[in-house]
């Protein structure tokens, strides 16, 4: 996929704030962004924090894993899963969320939002 | 028939059986060149809803939720709906209908769906205020509104609505109601007289006062009703009635358009649906068929079915429809099949009575004893499917045809009981006409190996729901069948049934998720396996589930050791233990949530939940818990709950043992302790069994020589009564008797499945557990009791952990970068001087 989108880097938190194979929620200018660490496969990846199905802010606290080779993660409240990859709801529902770049940096979590 | 020039339908009702032609006709007509133009009249103002569960409307339910099909649904198909707008006339020569608004429509097919209306007998005073009928959404509005001012309300009729519209009266807030019924029995074209007066018993005992061979004379008060009054002299002042007293077919236009009616009501038809006009059809309750009007939906759907399919070039003929029943009335099971009365020479009957459990059944079995002619079920219809299978498809029944109402007792299972004795053509979902062959082929052959699959793709399960069980059973079934899922696996990550995971994970000392995944795993993990796994890891070591890398791998509620709830916060809950507390504790509990602004009630299990805490106030919530002297009460986790208690010989005139102390003994001893799902206790100090015990996973009653121990019961949506263990032992058998019990669980029940599961699908059930458990059969009992020791002497609080633990507190936070800071949409509404978490936005 090509994009012309310019992103600007945002510093989000320490890589030792967020919990191997696990997540956790930053604040960047005012939105909420689900940060993960899939420690297993040394991936990190980044999400809207809210889950579009009911609007809940919790992505964050949901479990990561996979489905095949695809990373996910399932929301706490009803269990819908999404790709981590691409945002899409892997439960059978029309429903997206948005991914963000992730960059790591001398021991910090960089995030990549649009400009 | 020459369907291709002939596209005009015209359905009048927008019922049940109007809506299933529609759909019907939709998916057989699919991808044809021509398709038919539909048009729908609606008397009634709403889309066509599931008027079998009407009486859902009052606990909760909305029209929306009841519709059939959302609104959209005809626009998508290109149906033209006109609601509140019913037929009145119909030129059968021009072929055209006429509705209320004016509305001129042409035909080439017409069909009635009008279904019927509830039947009122002429008893002088039925026009008061006050009184009134249980079929539409409107009715129920009206009942609503007048229970709010009413005390004592009535039915006519102790038939099967008549019991339902009963039951509505009483969930409406009435202090009394009364079934008023002119035969000498209830439901008495289902049951029999024995069977009657077992559920009149069991009505009774649920606040139901019924009233047999009782003939109204008139209906009293001035303008507005205000009591019964029968041909016996006697008198009953109530407030309102619901009058259900059978039904009418709904015929007056097919009459007035001069179609052949019944005299007794009901639109004549062939058995191909056809009425006295070729072009015009009948389907369901308006419609008189085999000389008979089917009132269930299950035929009025199969007649749409055939009207639908001879429109679309399919002729077949409507077959005379079983009306095999099974029910739940308040509560109370009532099943009636195949020939329920059936008498005589030809026929022998088995009955069984069980007074004091309000169980009746009775089963007719052909002379020679080979075949089952029918039967009744009262309080306990757990064999229903399995009976009407094997009476419908007149399976040889097996040498003691009373194994099939008495259970098992002891020896090999019962013959040609399971599901895949069943013939291919053997009707398993009655409602939408699905066959076991459908079904199996759906299984085995599409992978279509779950109940929604199959709903999508059969129909099935989506009616009346009754055959849920026994479609269950059949994906089982299959399955083993072509050796797949032989055994329960955890999911794509770990090739191993939760039981032989825990054993593996327990002889390879593994203590950590990564460790289970790396040793017998594959992949990342996922939502299904990493709670599993915690919980095995929990049982296996009872170590604080937060440590090591376990807590990313907890269900959200054991991940914050809090219950997560609508909006995003927490509740929290306290252990109070069998339900005793000093006022210094609740004035701790009290200070705390007013302090965090909590919503505070009183639970179920006795004791106190607070809710609405931020992910960020946990830990200091928890700091002033615990310095006033609480412990985490594990309300979020798969673990015991409480041991529910009342007060016993401490206090109570009629107690016999000092139930308290044993609860509280009890709940000290198991708190925390992991299992494959929550676990509840309760200990009642006499057989008033005010705790519920029986209701509980393990429950104890006192007696005058002991205690009796139950396992296996259940409130919530399955309810069920627990199975006795053992009677009358001491305190310390009983406690023994527990760990086994427990332990035996733990250890081999699949993922959340709660103790009564685990014993309905434990093969030889009670009687195999408790061989086990109290016999020792397995010779396992010692080592059972030491794993549970283990577990008791590894128990430590694990807020307190948190609490004490900079590390563990620091995860307690929304957001990583701002910790003080908190969600900002987390939003509460005010609730009668309290909060509530704002509503789900849709
Ligand atoms: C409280 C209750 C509980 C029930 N429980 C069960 C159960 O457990 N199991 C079971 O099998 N069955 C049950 N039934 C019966 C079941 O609901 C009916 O068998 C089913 O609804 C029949 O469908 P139908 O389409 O024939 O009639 P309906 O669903 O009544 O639909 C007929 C529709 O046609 C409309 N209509 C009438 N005349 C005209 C006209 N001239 N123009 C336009 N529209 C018109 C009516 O207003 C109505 O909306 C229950 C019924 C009730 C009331």
């Amino acid at each position: 996929m090509t994009t012309t989108e310019t992103i600007t880097w945002h510093v989000a938190c320490q890589t030792a704030d967020v919990p191997a194979d696990g997540g956790a929620c930053a604040l960047i200018n005012g939105r909420q962004i689900a940060i993960f660490h899939l420690a297993r496969r040394n991936e990190w990846y980044a999400t809207d924090n809210q889950c579009p199905h009911r609007q809940q802010m919790i992505l964050s606290r949901g479990m990561t894993g996979s489905v095949g080779d695809e990373p996910k993660v399932a929301c706490p409240f009803h269990k819908k899963a999404f790709s981590l990859k691409t945002g899409a709801c892997l439960s059978g529902d029309d429903y997206q969320i948005d991914t963000f770049a992730v960059r790591i940096e001398n021991g910090m979590v960089y995030i990549g939002l649009p400009a | 028939m020459n369907t291709q020039n002939n596209r005009r339908i015209v359905v009048l009702g927008n019922g049940m059986a109007g809506y299933k032609f529609c759909e019907k006709l939709i998916a057989k007509q699919l991808g044809s060149a021509i398709p038919f133009t539909l048009t729908v009249f609606g008397e009634e103002p709403r889309i066509a809803y599931d008027r079998v569960h009407l009486s859902a409307y009052f606990a909760g339910k909305t029209a929306d939720d009841l519709a059939l099909a959302p609104e959209s649904w005809y626009t998508d198909n290109n149906i033209q709906l006109y609601l509140s707008d019913p037929v009145i006339a119909i030129d059968r020569d021009r072929k055209e209908v006429r509705s209320h608004h004016g509305h001129v429509v042409p035909y080439d097919y017409l069909i009635f769906a009008t279904g019927s209306s509830a039947f009122v007998p002429q008893i002088p005073g039925v026009d008061k205020d006050g009184v009134f009928v249980y079929r539409t959404l409107e009715d129920l509005d009206l009942i609503r509104t007048y229970a709010t001012k009413a005390r004592h309300g009535a039915v006519l009729g102790g038939g099967l609505l008549g019991l339902e519209a009963a039951n509505a009266l009483l969930d409406l807030g009435l202090e009394a109601a009364h079934v008023v019924e002119f035969a000498p029995r209830l439901m008495p074209r289902q049951i029999d007289a024995a069977g009657s007066a077992i559920l009149q018993r069991r009505l009774e005992d649920l606040g139901l006062q019924i009233h047999l061979n009782k003939s109204t004379q008139q209906l009293t008060g001035d303008g507005v009703i205000n009591g019964m009054q029968f041909a016996d002299g006697s008198l009953l002042s109530i407030d309102m009635l619901v009058i259900s007293a059978g039904i009418r077919p709904r015929d007056e236009l097919a009459k007035r358009s001069g179609l052949d009616v019944h005299p007794r009501g009901g639109i004549v038809v062939d058995n191909f649906l056809q009425t006295s006009d070729p072009a015009i059809f009948a389907i369901g309750e308006c419609a008189l068929v085999h000389s008979m009007i089917y009132g269930l939906v299950a035929p009025a759907y199969d007649m749409a079915d055939v009207v639908a399919a001879r429109l679309t070039g399919t002729e077949r003929e409507f077959q005379p429809f079983d009306m095999s029943t099974k029910l739940k009335l308040i509560g109370v099971d009532v099943a009636s099949f195949g020939d329920a009365f059936a008498e005589g020479d030809d026929c022998r009957t088995v009955c069984y009575e069980n007074k004091a459990k309000g169980v009746y059944k009775r089963i007719n079995i052909s002379a020679d004893g080979t075949t089952l002619l029918g039967g009744i079920l009262v309080g306990d219809a757990a064999e229903y499917n399995q009976l009407l299978q094997v009476c419908k498809n007149k399976t040889i029944l097996p040498p003691d045809p009373e194994d099939l109402i008495l259970g098992n007792r002891g020896g090999e299972d019962v013959p040609g009981a399971g599901v895949m004795s069943l013939p291919d053509e053997a009707l398993i979902c009655s409602c939408e006409a699905v066959t076991k062959a459908q079904l199996c082929h759906e299984i085995g052959e599409n992978g279509q190996t779950t109940i929604d699959a199959l709903k999508k793709s059969t129909k099935a399960c989506t009616g009346c729901g009754g055959c849920t069980p026994m479609v269950k059973d059949l994906i089982q079934a299959v399955q083993k069948q072509q050796g797949v899922y032989v055994r329960n696996v955890l999911c794509e990550h770990f090739d191993y049934t939760r039981q032989e995971l825990l054993d593996l994970a327990k002889i390879n000392q593994l203590t950590t998720y990564g460790a289970v995944l790396d040793t017998l795993g594959k992949g990342d993990g996922c939502e299904v396996c990493k709670p599993a796994v915690a919980s095995i890891l929990a049982s296996l070591w009872n170590e604080n589930i937060l440590e090591k890398d376990r807590a990313p791998i907890q269900d959200s509620n054991d991940r914050y050791l809090a219950n997560l709830q609508r909006g995003g916060t927490y509740s929290v809950v306290p252990r109070i233990p069998g339900g005793e507390i000093t006022p210094d504790k609740l004035i701790a509990i009290g200070q705390v949530a007013k302090q965090y602004g909590l919503y505070t009630k009183i639970t179920g299990g006795q004791r106190i939940d607070l809710f609405g805490a931020h992910v960020g106030d946990l830990p200091a919530i928890w700091e002033q818990l615990i310095a006033a002297g609480f412990e985490s009460g594990h309300a979020y986790g798969k673990a015991l709950r409480t041991v529910k208690s009342c007060v016993g010989t401490t206090w109570c005139r009629f107690g016999v043992q000092d139930s308290v102390s044993f609860a509280i003994e009890i709940e000290n001893r198991y708190k925390g302790i992991r299992a494959p799902h929550k676990f509840k206790s309760g200990v009642s100090g006499c057989v008033r069994e005010c705790a519920e015990a029986q209701s509980k996973d393990f429950g104890i009653i006192a007696t005058d020589k002991g205690w009796n121990l139950y396992v296996g019961g259940n409130g919530g949506a399955k309810p069920q009564h627990a199975h006795l263990l053992v009677s009358d032992v001491d305190k310390a058998t009983c406690v023994k008797l527990i760990d086994r019990f427990l332990m035996f669980y733990i250890k081999t029940a699949d993922p959340l499945m709660r103790t009564a599961t685990w014993i309905n699908k434990m093969e030889g059930g009670i009687t195999y557990l408790k061989a086990v458990v109290v016999e020792d059969s397995l010779g396992i009992a010692a080592e059972l009791e030491g794993e549970m020791d283990a577990l008791i002497a590894n128990y430590s609080c694990e807020w307190k952990a948190v609490v004490e633990s900079p590390a563990l507190r620091q995860r307690f936070t929304h957001f990583v970068n701002a910790p003080t800071l908190k969600d900002p949409t987390v939003q509460f509404a005010p609730m009668r001087d309290q909060i509530q978490a704002q509503d789900w936005i849709r």
